[in-house]
Formats: structure tokens, C-alpha cells, sequence
């Protein structure tokens, strides 16, 4: 049969993907291997630096890594449980693994594993995961929308989800000052830079203000944080003063902060996450205030309790509300 | 020392660590005892003729490390701590009580000597491997122990930590597996066939040895040969052991994987043990 080629102006048919840039704004400036690099520049001055990972080298962006220091990498194979059980002796012996591997496998597959061997024995070990949230096409086997909602409920764990390449860089070392176990949402690859515009830097367990707004302010985290400043902007066009407070540290969370942001009157309060709304930034938000309380309106905007789809990132960011139109949609017509 | 005067006095030191073990045993009136009188052996060796350590610094960076993987055999690890002078015998008392630095399942955070927290089973391996690595990258001449149970082989953590050993070449790691063929729900073989063990973990890459796990010459000769091994590759002992060893009334009981004993028969299984003609 012949084929007859279309006359019509189709849009470009968006493929399946776990590549972060597939879900940057266009023309946003991205950084390569923001982690990867970062690790280096960290390593040349800690000796004590190690680089792990479970066949998962090339998608953490820890092998640039292993190939500036091939003597202090471990490839342990697919093998998470041994990945996090490794981690926690060379930890004992002194050292300090930065343990790579996806979100799932490190949430799902080996938490008892991290649970007993690191976070109960208060080892000195940093966790990068990349994949976390809704940030792979591959459906429920690659999607983390639950790792918050685990590690939370971790002891010992120190959580952080930052936003962009900038904070990447900056808290790979602020991994290292902290002593214990650490669980950094790892946005791999091409990855977006937005807060070298805000004048931002990194401090562990503090929340920051972004940009101010009068109608609405808008709690987030990790990649959120670059989708509710677009939105805000978006909101400003539509004369909605929306105020974005950036929330690295899920885990100890910022309560002071927090608390002092919403008690503001007269302004309703969003939590945006990239994860499930249960057990993650929102209800942890949503929990500080009813302790304190505090009683703004309260939303929040996160992936729904299902298996997500299988498809290109861009379409399932929109189907499940975490897109910038999608999040702006949200607040308008709740406000 | 002759090796003979060597086995009579690791002998006493096994029967007191068996003593140890059951007297915790009774201030609980229950416990994992049938596992820490079949050990009591592997122990004595380990902590009386292999292992480098000093009782007074149980930190020491020159230490061989003992990684107990089978948590619930805390109270023989316990006994031998307490033997070895790294726990007091006054402690022997508080065991598995409110407060107590020894908790009725291992854990690292509370006992001196304690090397990691185990309990879920199947975490010990995979933590000896990193910690070979590790010491390997300091450069250290410490030897790894670490001891599990042949129903932790069900793990799949095991065959990882058992490829990646051998992947390594970690010639500093002795692992000795206690098998006893017994688990919660019944014989281990019947839970799960492991067998043939000696060749399934040769075939992984490993220097493996099978011994009567209760008979000292043979436990000694095997932790030797162990350390001497001259190919760079890991060691294993397979240890064939007898729930309640030297306590006639409690090998022969069949419900052994978690004891109860009466209260009348901790005094007569003391006896046994003082008398020694069943060892």
C-alpha cells in the first residue's frame, strides 16, 4: 500500500521520557550534570568522599564521577540491597558514600536496608536519587510519587528536594557538613537552572522566600518551586499577587518559617509538590499549622493516590495538575 | 602454647559462654538459647584463639570486626562479649529488661563490641562487603567475621553480597554460616532447600569449609585455615551445629527455635553444663 504523506500541520508527537529537560520551560538555560560535578569539586577536598552506585552509574550522573576518581567508585551491580548494606560499612570504616540509584529502588526496594543498616545506625551516608516524583515516562516501575511519604517517616533521615542546578551544587557539600543519613531528590542530567535570579542560596533545614505576593502564597518544593514561580508570574498577569516560598528541606521542615508565611491574613495558602498529596510536603505542611493554629485557606496541589500513566512527561505533568497552566488553573479557580 | 592446651582452655571458654547464655536466659524464662549453645563453639573460637581485639577499647581501629547478622543470637554474642571481658558479668542481669545495654535482638547502638543492628535478617553480608572495602581502602590488615544462620540464605542480600565478595576479591572477609536446620516455621531445608551449600558457594568464587560446628579441633583448624588462605578470595565457614548443644533435655526438645523453659529446668540444664561430660 502507498503511503500519502499528511498535508496537515501536525504538532510534533511528544515521546516517552525520563530526561528532565523534556520538562523545561522554553529556551530555560540548563546545566550538565549539576550533581555529578559538583561531587567532584566536593571530593578533591574530602578524602573521605566515595561514589556508589547499583548499575546506575550513567543515570545519576555519577559517572563523571568515577571517571575522575575510578579508585573511589563502587559499582555494585543491580544489587540495591547490597548498595545500601555496602554503603553503610564503608560508612563505619570511616568513609562517606554518596550512594547513587533511582528513587524507586532506594523507596521501595531497599528501604529496610536503609532503615536498619543506615538511618537505625545513624550512618554517614548520602543518598542521590534520581527519578523522584513524576519525573519518568516508564510508568509506576520508574515513578517515585511515594519516596517522601517513606523517608519522612524515617528517623535519623534528613530529606531534601531542591529545585534546580544551582541548589544542586550547593547542597552537595552541604550534604557533607551534616553529619548522618541524607535523601537528596536528584534532578539528573540537562537539568534547568532558575534560582540564580533570586539571589538564592542553600541552607539545610531553612525554607526561603522567593518572590512576594498579597492573594496567595504558594508553598513548594524541588521541581514545583520552578513551576510555581512561572506560575506566579503567570498569576501577576491576571493581577494575582501570588508569593512563592521555596521548601529544600522536607526533612527537618522549616516551622518557624512556614508558620510566620501563613499566618499572614487575609492570604490563602497552595502547597505544590511533586510527589503523592499524601504524606508529602503538603500534609506535613498542613499538620505544622493545625499544631500551631494556624488557619488559612489551605490547597494543595500534587500527583493524585493512583498508578500514573505511561507517556511523554509534558502530557502527564498537564493530566495530573503539576504543569504551570495546569497549577495557575488550580489556583484561579479555587481562589 | 600447644594446641592441646590451646582446646582445653577454649573449651571452658565455650561451657562459659554457654553458662553466660543460659543464665540470661533465666532472668527472661525464655529465649533464643538453643542457638547460643549450638554456637557457643564458634564463639570461643572466634574470640579466644582468631580475633584481634582489645576488651578495654571495643573501637580499637586494629580490631578484627565481628558483624552478627542473625540479630536474635544476641544473647550468645552477648555471652561472649561478657566473656571476653568487653561487657561486665554484672550486666548479665538487665538482659532484654526496660533500659538495658542488651536488648533481646542485636543492635549497634547499644552494646559495646556490637558491630551492627541486625534482626531483619539477611543484612549482615552486605554490610561486610562494604566494610572489607573499607578497610581495604585504609589499608588495614583487620579481618571481617560475620556470622549468619543457614535460614538467612532464603535472602536473596546473601547471593548479592556473596557475588560482589568474590567480585572484590575480598580475602579479608571469613563469613560462618551456623547451620542448625532449624528456622521459625520448621527444618530449613524443608522452608527452603540450600543444599548443596560447599558447592554452591564455591561455585560463587568463595574458599569454602564444611565442619562439625561443635567440635572444637575442627572449628579452630577451619578458622585457621580461613586467615592463612593465600588466594585472594573470601572464606566461609559452614558450620554444622546442634540446637542446645550440651544440654541433653533441650537437644532432644523439638519446639527450639524460641525456647520456653521452665522455671525448675534452667537450674538442671546449669548442671548439665557444670558437669561437662555431655561436651
Amino acid at each position: 500500500m502507498k503511503v500519502t504523506s499528511s498535508t496537515t500541520t501536525a504538532k510534533p508527537r511528544l515521546t516517552t521520557s525520563a530526561m528532565i529537560a523534556s520538562i523545561a520551560a522554553e529556551g530555560q538555560p540548563t546545566r550538565a550534570a549539576p550533581f555529578g560535578h559538583a561531587l567532584i569539586e566536593l571530593a578533591r577536598r574530602r578524602p573521605e568522599v566515595v561514589g556508589m552506585t547499583a548499575d546506575l552509574g550513567k543515570y545519576t550522573d555519577l559517572h563523571v564521577f568515577a571517571k575522575e576518581f575510578p579508585d573511589r567508585y563502587y559499582q555494585m551491580g543491580m544489587a540495591e540491597q547490597l548498595l545500601f548494606g555496602g554503603a553503610s560499612g564503608l560508612a563505619a570504616e570511616g568513609f562517606m558514600p554518596f550512594v547513587t540509584t533511582y528513587a524507586v529502588f532506594a523507596s521501595r526496594r531497599a528501604y529496610d536496608f536503609i532503615h536498619q543498616t543506615i538511618a537505625e545506625e545513624d550512618r554517614n551516608v548520602k543518598i542521590a536519587c534520581a527519578l523522584p516524583g513524576l519525573t519518568s515516562g516508564y510508568g509506576p516501575s520508574h515513578q517515585a510519587a511515594e519516596d517522601l511519604a517513606l523517608f519522612r517517616a524515617m528517623p535519623n533521615m534528613t530529606i531534601i528536594d531542591p529545585c534546580d542546578a544551582l541548589e544542586i551544587e550547593q547542597v552537595v557539600p552541604a550534604m557533607a557538613e551534616h553529619h548522618g543519613p541524607v535523601y537528596m531528590r536528584l534532578l539528573r542530567g540537562q537539568v534547568p537552572l532558575v534560582l540564580d535570579e533570586y539571589d538564592y542560596k542553600f541552607e539545610l533545614g531553612k525554607a526561603k522566600q522567593l518572590r512576594g505576593g498579597d492573594d496567595v502564597l504558594i508553598i513548594s518544593s524541588g521541581l514545583l518551586t520552578m513551576r510555581a514561580l512561572e506560575a506566579a508570574k503567570k498569576l501577576e498577569a491576571d493581577r494575582i499577587g501570588a508569593s512563592v516560598l521555596h521548601v529544600p528541606t522536607i526533612k527537618p521542615l522549616d516551622v518557624e518559617t512556614i508558620v510566620a508565611a501563613c499566618r499572614r491574613p487575609g492570604r490563602a495558602v497552595v502547597v505544590a509538590e511533586n510527589h503523592t498529596i499524601i504524606g508529602g510536603l503538603g500534609e506535613a505542611v498542613a499538620a505544622v499549622l493545625m499544631r500551631e493554629r494556624v488557619h488559612p485557606a489551605f490547597h494543595t496541589i500534587g500527583l493524585p493516590d493512583e498508578f500514573l500513566a505511561a507517556g511523554a512527561l509534558p502530557t502527564l505533568h498537564d493530566r495530573y495538575g503539576i504543569s504551570t497552566d495546569a497549577i495557575v488553573g488550580s489556583v484561579k479557580s479555587w481562589l | 602454647m600447644t594446641v592441646q592446651g590451646h582446646n582445653v582452655s577454649l573449651h571452658e571458654r565455650a561451657r562459659r559462654i554457654r553458662c553466660h547464655a543460659l543464665r540470661m536466659g533465666e532472668v527472661q524464662g525464655q529465649g533464643y538459647i538453643a542457638q547460643a549453645l549450638d554456637i557457643a563453639d564458634v564463639l570461643a573460637v572466634a574470640y579466644f584463639h582468631a580475633m584481634r581485639y582489645r576488651p578495654e577499647d571495643p573501637d580499637w581501629e586494629e580490631r578484627d570486626r565481628f558483624l552478627l547478622s542473625n540479630g536474635h543470637y544476641a544473647i550468645a554474642l552477648y555471652a561472649a562479649l561478657i566473656e571476653a571481658g568487653i561487657v561486665p558479668e554484672a550486666e548479665l542481669e538487665t538482659y532484654g529488661f526496660d533500659d538495658s545495654r542488651l536488648p533481646m535482638s542485636g543492635m549497634a547502638s547499644y552494646t559495646p563490641g556490637m558491630e551492627m543492628s541486625g534482626g531483619s535478617l539477611g543484612l549482615g553480608l552486605a554490610i561486610a562487603v562494604g566494610r572489607c572495602l573499607g578497610l581495604k581502602r585504609k589499608g588495614s590488615d583487620s579481618f571481617v567475621y560475620t556470622l549468619f544462620s543457614d535460614g538467612e540464605l532464603d535472602e536473596g542480600s546473601k547471593w548479592e553480597a556473596m557475588m560482589s565478595a568474590a567480585h572484590y576479591k575480598l580475602d579479608n572477609l571469613i563469613a560462618v554460616v551456623d547451620v542448625n536446620n532449624q528456622q521459625a516455621d520448621g527444618p530449613s531445608g524443608q522452608m527452603m532447600g540450600f543444599e548443596p551449600l560447599v558447592d554452591k558457594v564455591r561455585a560463587f568464587g568463595w574458599f569454602v569449609q564444611r565442619v562439625d560446628g561443635n567440635d572444637l579441633n575442627a572449628v579452630v583448624a577451619a578458622f585457621d585455615a580461613a586467615s592463612a588462605h593465600q588466594e585472594a578470595v573470601p572464606r566461609m565457614i559452614i558450620a554444622d551445629t546442634v540446637m542446645g548443644k550440651g544440654v541433653p533435655f533441650l537437644e532432644a526438645r523439638e519446639r527450639n527455635h524460641f525456647m520456653r523453659v521452665d522455671a525448675n529446668e534452667w537450674k538442671l540444664a546449669l548442671a548439665a553444663l557444670q558437669d561437662g561430660s555431655q561436651l
